[in-house]
């Protein structure tokens, strides 16, 4: 089997995120009407586009096809059709699509909120543009009733823009100081609000200087800094929730009248459900009809699939492998051992403690110390000279000069460069403190099944199979869509054999593949079947059997992803310590190791002795970046300093993680590694340079010679350097 | 200098038009799919007729 219909068969199998719609009924939302949205992961150009729309608006019953490239989806008015029956349509161009679930994209209140932020960007670029223009009169010269009527229009154009253009301040700065904290906002707010007093004031009274343009200038330079903020944060949410939402969660229920497709949401227990082979498992449940294999890699980290017959129990999330099962329910939605733990996850990761950012604890210092500043000085002046207008002036003038841009403006510029570098190479992060994190990072832990390896088996050795049995091998395995059968298929395939011509071809659920070979009975199948005696059970093996001599043994071994033995590597060099921490059996996990050249690795591990090896390393004052994809690994993930899990992990394991890799390419894990740290360097580069130009300001401003022309060219020149600053990083 | 009263008005009618501009093509969602209207200049779909 090929990767790519592996996954796509875990993408569009319905797996177990029951709890998002559940989620959603309880808070009373209902998905958008009649429109049906599809994912193009491979459209890029004006041809694709018009490619796609024409096809779909040539689809009869179709009212409104509309590509976004940018969000590489299509939006379809249709009106009594599903995305099943356009899918085809799409995919007859020549591009791939896959069906996304609308209640799962909640991008509309995130738009609003972009629109938001660039409105008010708009609306303060515009008056500071202007003010600017009338200021420039003012600073060159102008006297007297020119220079009153000047600030005059300064002030009509000013104040109302910073009272629209402020809020997002304003509104922080009370939230701050209702819970009894100074943040970042505090001080901006303030230096707004006092600057405008004494313009309005000064302007009145006729006096020299009006600080309206610097105040305005500060409000557009730390919006631009809050809409950086807010498109890295959006990206990454938009590119996790596509994720959720190629999932659509769909079962089939078997009642008296036939079988029906509901939703996962809409399972109780006791209800009868059909599983197909290559769908997940939508609920637990028992066997109570069919014989099958089940593939339970994600949950446990074994690689060997389990038989299935009636009796056994089944989790949400499991892929059910060669024979339809049905299936009793036991528990669903919330209540299926996935949804519990994901809701589990997520209650340890609020206890796991908030990371506090190089911002946010740069700014506990900062903010004070500017009130202080402010304070001091008025202080300082009042005694002086007894004059408090000139003393508030000064502390005005202290306040707007000591512009937060390094905090404001740089950091989000810092991240917002390396995330949008690693998402291009295909690393997703969720989280803008992750990639500080990632730079502390001293061990690596691993997960094996499905993480290091693609969790797609390949055959060891062509010569275990004889040349004369090769044809036969071909004919019954190319019949299975069992993964080994399929892995066997593809090797004797590209190996160039030639299929053996087969009668009575039958697939046996749960054991094998069974065909007459003229007068001869060949078999393909599981070792119990073929009476062959298991050995060492350790690499994922099939058995073929021609008529009757003895049963011969084929071995698979799992195909580490691309990129893993040069990623593993370079983080070795680089001095950090590499960890493997798997589910599955020894030999596999040795073997593995022994491959990649990792010298630390522990085999058959329980999710709980993961999460303490993790909970260990952090106890002596390891920082740990994990990285896993199953449900055994949650525990882990959410334990360790940073983690990562690829896409093809369970849903669970994506919400527990900091980053998630979009491709199969492992290379892009190194990679974040060193960008982490070089982001970091840069965000300490720019609270230098802001320190820097704080120490040359202040005392000036403190002085009393800050007129608002040096506070404008300061600040516009602190802002653009940490900017310029943090594109270095591409 | 009576010429100021002219083109004080004049600067912020036009700043007022550029703003009034970029407020209608934000409200009218041009912004939603920036690098999709790069492209779709460069398609000839249209060229001949109006989209219905």
């Amino acid at each position: 089997m090929s990767d790519a219909t592996l996954h796509d068969a875990r993408l569009s199998a319905c797996p177990a995120c029951d709890a998002v719609p559940l989620a959603q009924r309880v808070a009373g939302s209902k998905p958008a009407p009649a429109d049906i949205i599809l994912s193009l992961p491979t459209i890029h150009c004006a041809t694709c586009i018009s490619d796609v729309e024409r096809a779909l608006m040539g689809h009869a019953g179709v009212r409104e096809a509309r590509v976004n490239l940018t969000l590489r989806r299509v939006n379809v008015d249709a009106p009594g059709l599903t995305a099943d029956e356009l899918i085809p349509v799409v995919e007859a161009t020549g591009y791939e699509a896959h069906e996304l679930d609308p209640a799962a994209l909640s991008a509309s209140a995130a738009d609003r909120q972009g629109r938001d932020i660039l409105m008010r960007i708009g609306v303060s670029g515009f008056a500071m543009m202007n003010i600017m223009i009338l200021s420039v009169a003012v600073w060159s010269g102008a006297e007297d009733a020119t220079r009153d009527l000047f600030h005059f229009i300064s002030g009509a154009i000013a104040l109302p823009t910073i009272a629209f253009a402020g809020q997002p301040f304003f509104s922080s700065a009370a939230r701050a100081l209702r819970a009894g904290r100074l943040g970042m906002d505090v001080p901006i707010s303030l230096a707004l609000i006092l600057a405008s007093a004494i313009s309005v004031y000064e302007t009145l009274h006729s006096g020299h200087h009006a600080y309206f343009d610097a105040a305005v200038m500060l409000c557009f330079f730390l919006l631009v800094g809050r809409y950086l903020d807010y498109r890295t944060r959006a990206a990454a949410r938009s590119a996790a929730e596509e994720l959720t939402a190629l999932e659509v969660p769909r079962a089939f229920r078997v009642t008296e009248s036939g079988e029906e497709p509901v939703a996962v949401s809409d399972l109780c227990p006791g209800d009868l459900v059909r599983v197909r082979p290559g769908a997940r498992v939508p609920a637990d449940g028992e066997v109570v009809e069919g014989m099958s294999e089940i593939d339970r890699s994600l949950l446990t980290g074994e690689s060997l699939p389990v038989a299935a017959q009636p009796g056994l129990a089944l989790s949400t999330g499991e892929v059910n492998l060669t024979g339809p099962l049905l299936l009793r329910v036991t528990a669903a939605g919330r209540d299926s051992s996935l949804a519990r733990l994901t809701a589990l996850v997520s209650a340890a990761e609020t206890a796991r403690g908030k990371y506090t950012s190089l911002a946010e604890r740069a700014s506990r210092l900062y903010s004070p110390m500017v009130h202080l500043m402010a304070l001091i000085s008025f202080c300082g002046w009042y005694w002086a000279s007894g004059d408090i207008r000139l003393a508030v002036n000064i502390a005005a003038a202290v306040l707007i000069i000591t512009c937060p841009c390094a905090l404001g403006l740089a950091v989000p510029a810092v991240v917002t460069t390396a995330s949008g570098r690693l998402f291009r190479r295909g690393l997703l992060i969720k989280d803008g403190t992750a990639l500080e994190r990632l730079a502390e990072v001293d061990v690596v832990a691993f997960d094996k099944t499905g993480t290091l390896t693609l969790g797609v088996p390949q055959l060891v050795d062509l010569d275990c199979i004889a040349e004369r049995d090769r044809p036969i091998a071909l004919g019954l395995a190319r019949a299975s869509s069992h993964p080994l059968a399929q892995a066997l298929a593809q090797a004797l395939a590209a190996a160039g054999v030639r299929p053996a011509e087969l009668q009575d071809l039958r697939e046996i659920p749960g054991q094998g593949m069974t065909a007459m070979n003229g007068a001869q009975v060949v078999r393909l199948g599981r070792a119990e079947w073929l009476g062959a005696s298991h050995g060492e059970a350790t690499l994922s093996a099939t058995w073929l059997q021609s008529g009757h001599s003895d049963p011969s043994r084929i071995e698979f071994s799992d195909r580490p992803r691309p990129g893993v033995e040069q990623a593993v590597a370079q983080i070795l060099a680089s001095g950090r310590r590499v960890l493997l921490l798997s589910g599955d059996a020894e030999p596999v996990v040795r073997d593995l190791a022994r491959r990649l050249g990792i010298s630390e690795w522990h085999a058959g591990m329980t999710p709980t002795e993961k999460s303490q090896v993790i909970s260990d390393l952090s106890g002596q004052g390891h920082r740990v970046l994990m990285v896993g994809d199953g449900l055994n690994d949650t525990a882990a993930l959410s334990a360790a300093h940073v983690s990562l899990s690829p896409a093809s992990a369970l849903d669970a394991a994506r919400v527990a993680s900091d980053m998630v890799m979009l491709g199969s390419d492992f290379g892009p894990v190194s990679d974040a590694l060193d960008l982490a740290r070089a982001a970091r360097r840069r965000i300490t580069e720019n609270f230098a340079i802001s320190i820097l130009y704080n120490i040359v300001a202040v005392p000036i401003a403190i002085a009393g010679f800050a007129t608002p022309l040096m506070a404008a060219l300061a600040m516009s020149l602190s802002s653009i350097s940490v900017t310029l600053n943090a594109l270095r990083l591409r | 200098m009576e010429i100021l009263a002219v083109l004080i008005p004049v600067s912020l009618g036009l700043g007022a038009l550029g703003l009034g501009a970029f407020v209608w093509a934000l409200k009218g969602r041009q912004y939603e799919d920036p690098k999709g209207d790069a492209e779709r200049i460069l398609s000839g779909d249209w060229d001949e007729h109006p989209k219905p």
